[in-house]
């Protein structure tokens, strides 16, 4: 199994209770919550943390792409991964990701990552995602046309990394008289290339086509959806002509261990409560904009996640430990659960999310040390 | 008003279309909201009009043809409409969303247009007044902010359980506006500099509460729609012709009685 030490880098001097009186922590809370010297003071702690993660042995350190909001402080990742790359030797450093249809040229998408490919000497994985539903009210892009610039871009962006230039592209949305990446990617043919998603069929089938094959992540989903979309890959792949191996399949997950069950579960609970009921909620209409999604996959997230996206009660620790959407244990207890999945699925990536909401420095540290001791030799 | 089935095809784009009532034609073009059931406003026009009132495509139960992409397409397909469907020029009304559509296409030809009436259009921006924000906006929200007069918000909301269909059709309404009126949101920044080619007798109807399309921007089509009648209703807001629907009807068949005077 190979682990990847991920980080939203929230915003946790936020006032949670004064924030409440907004819509949502995304796009309409004013950045008057924001203290510029406290922000400084997370970037410094959220690297540190990142940079030990290869101490500790992780074989890969993961950041992403967030707009205007307190949920995560990286609007442009590909800064903090430069940082990183400056600052780590062995570790690979996984934006996980850009989103593609949220930016008026993808070249310069391409050409950041190559950038980012050549500094760290072939160390860079690619994430493309489409960006959540409220960067499209933050971004102005339209959500209507949200799939054909993901594909498009998608498309420009492993052309301009392959394809000697110059060269035009002729598409629908970008079009580009001349594309002619300096530098090239340092790793041939490219960069990796991973798709991380809450999920939907459409992604999954386009993901795993055999001329891509590329790993899927399913990001913050219980534990049965995890498998269910696992699944969902493995039999695309099959209706593509191909097994997919375990390295395809991938989970994003928070993830906190202690000394015991009881511990742990004392011990995350701000901070997974807080990332879920203050950070993370945000109505239907910035969640799910039309377009966003198919009108079928829409109609069945309506159907399935009910609550999802109407400021729903809050959730308690016990329901994220009950339904899976996070692991919280003891070693012994985190490890069979991650297992558990992988005996079903053969997943072989697993995103672990050991710093969230709240959570102090001093606790991330601890958590991430003993998932790293206790909990990675026995899975690998 | 004709059945159910009723539809309008033009250049092979099928579109579902209510009809009622016999003399010069009038056109109605619906808002972002969707193709609205029969309303009171339709029976007093069509007592003296053939009044059609067709669903825009890519809306509802309508044709979603992947090549029809903007407003500016969608007035191009009421061009052709007004050429297939008519024999003799016709009295355009437009609501909202239906009023940029009207005023794109009488901007690139008024030829087949007898008049053009403006039900608080969308189409124009002006800085620092900027439009309700109806994409963020919960159902209830959009409700309230829709009407002056809450009774009318509190009749829309109480629309009960909804049927599949009528879930299909609300979430292809959604996406119908979402394409054409995201960004910019609700306007054509170039439509504004062409305004003066409407050359036929046009009016402009406004709710003074109008709290998605401020009634600010009337005085913005009075200034560039040279001889445009803009009336301004107090106690209204959105939808002037549902809110305040005998006023604004009789205030519609004055102004097309002149016309023909």
């Amino acid at each position: 199994m190979k682990f990847v030490c991920f980080h939203l880098m929230p915003y946790r001097p936020l006032d949670l209770e004064a924030a409440k009186d907004y819509r949502s922590a995304w796009v309409v809370l004013p950045n008057s919550f924001y203290d510029p010297k406290k922000g400084a003071a997370e970037y410094d702690s959220y690297l540190d943390q990142l940079v030990y993660a290869e101490q500790l042995g992780f074989d890969a350190i993961g950041v992403n792409e967030h707009h205007q909001t307190a949920y995560g402080l990286m609007p442009a990742p590909n800064l903090i991964a430069s940082a990183l790359i400056q600052r780590t030797r062995r570790v690979q450093v996984a934006v996980l990701g850009r989103a593609l249809p949220l930016v008026g040229n993808p070249v310069n998408i391409a050409e950041e990552f190559a950038m980012l490919d050549v500094l760290s000497k072939g160390r860079l994985i690619a994430g493309f995602v489409r960006g959540i539903g409220a960067e499209y009210h933050s971004t102005g892009v339209n959500p209507a046309f949200s799939h054909e610039r993901f594909h498009e871009a998608h498309d420009l962006i492993v052309k301009a990394w392959t394809t000697p230039g110059p060269f035009e592209f002729e598409g629908d949305h970008f079009r580009l008289r001349y594309v002619n990446l300096w530098p090239r990617p340092y790793q041939t043919p490219h960069p990796p290339v991973w798709i991380p998603s809450m999920g939907s069929r459409e992604t999954v089938v386009w993901a795993s086509a055999p001329e891509r094959k590329y790993p899927f992540m399913v990001t913050f989903s219980p534990e049965s959806a995890v498998v269910r979309y696992h699944t969902m890959y493995r039999e695309a792949a099959l209706a593509h002509g191909y097994t997919a191996a375990g390295g395809q399949l991938g989970w994003a997950v928070p993830i906190y261990v202690a000394e015991t069950d009881e511990r742990a579960r004392e011990e995350a609970k701000a901070g997974i409560e807080s990332l879920f009921n203050n950070f993370l909620p945000m109505p239907w209409e910035m969640l799910l904009p039309p377009g966003y999604t198919s009108n079928a996959s829409l109609k069945v997230t309506m159907k399935m996640r009910p609550a999802l996206g109407s400021r729903p009660r809050a959730v308690t620790v016990d329901d994220l430990i009950a339904s899976g959407t996070a692991i919280i244990g003891s070693p012994a207890t985190v490890k069979e659960k991650i297992e558990r999945v992988r005996d079903q699925t053969g997943f072989e990536i697993l995103i672990s999310l050991l710093q969230f909401g709240v959570m102090s420095d001093e606790l991330a540290r601890r958590n991430m040390e003993m998932f790293a001791s206790e909990v990675m030799p026995k899975l690998r | 008003m004709t059945d159910d089935g009723d539809r309008l095809i033009t250049r092979g784009v099928s579109v579902r279309v209510q009809r009622s009532g016999t003399g010069a034609p009038i056109l109605f073009l619906h808002g972002a909201g969707g193709w609205p059931a029969w309303l009171p406003f339709f029976d007093r026009l069509s007592q003296q009009h053939a009044l059609s009132v067709p669903e825009h495509p890519c809306f509802g139960a309508s044709d979603d043809p992947p090549w029809l992409r903007s407003v500016a397409d969608l007035a191009m397909h009421y061009l052709d409409v007004l050429d297939q469907a008519y024999s003799s020029p016709v009295h355009v009304i437009g609501h909202s969303l239906g009023g940029w559509i009207a005023a794109e296409a009488a901007t690139r030809n008024t030829r087949r247009f007898a008049s053009l009436t403006l039900l608080a259009p969308a189409g124009i921006r002006i800085k620092g007044i900027p439009p309700g924000d109806i994409f963020i906006w919960s159902p209830e929200e959009f409700a309230r902010n829709r009407f002056h007069d809450q009774k009318f918000a509190a009749a829309s909301m109480v629309a009960g359980s909804q049927s599949e269909a009528d879930v299909d059709i609300d979430l292809q309404n959604r996406l119908a506006a979402v394409k054409f009126g995201w960004e910019p949101r609700l306007f054509n920044p170039n439509l504004e500099k062409w305004l003066h080619r409407i050359t036929v007798p046009t009016q402009v109807v406004w709710g003074r509460e109008d709290q998605i399309l401020p009634s600010a921007y009337a005085q913005l089509w009075d200034e560039r729609v040279s001889g445009a009648q803009v009336s301004i209703i107090e106690g209204c807001g959105h939808g002037p012709h549902v809110e305040q629907c005998d006023l604004v009807a009789d205030k519609i068949i004055a102004f097309l009685d002149g016309v023909r005077a």
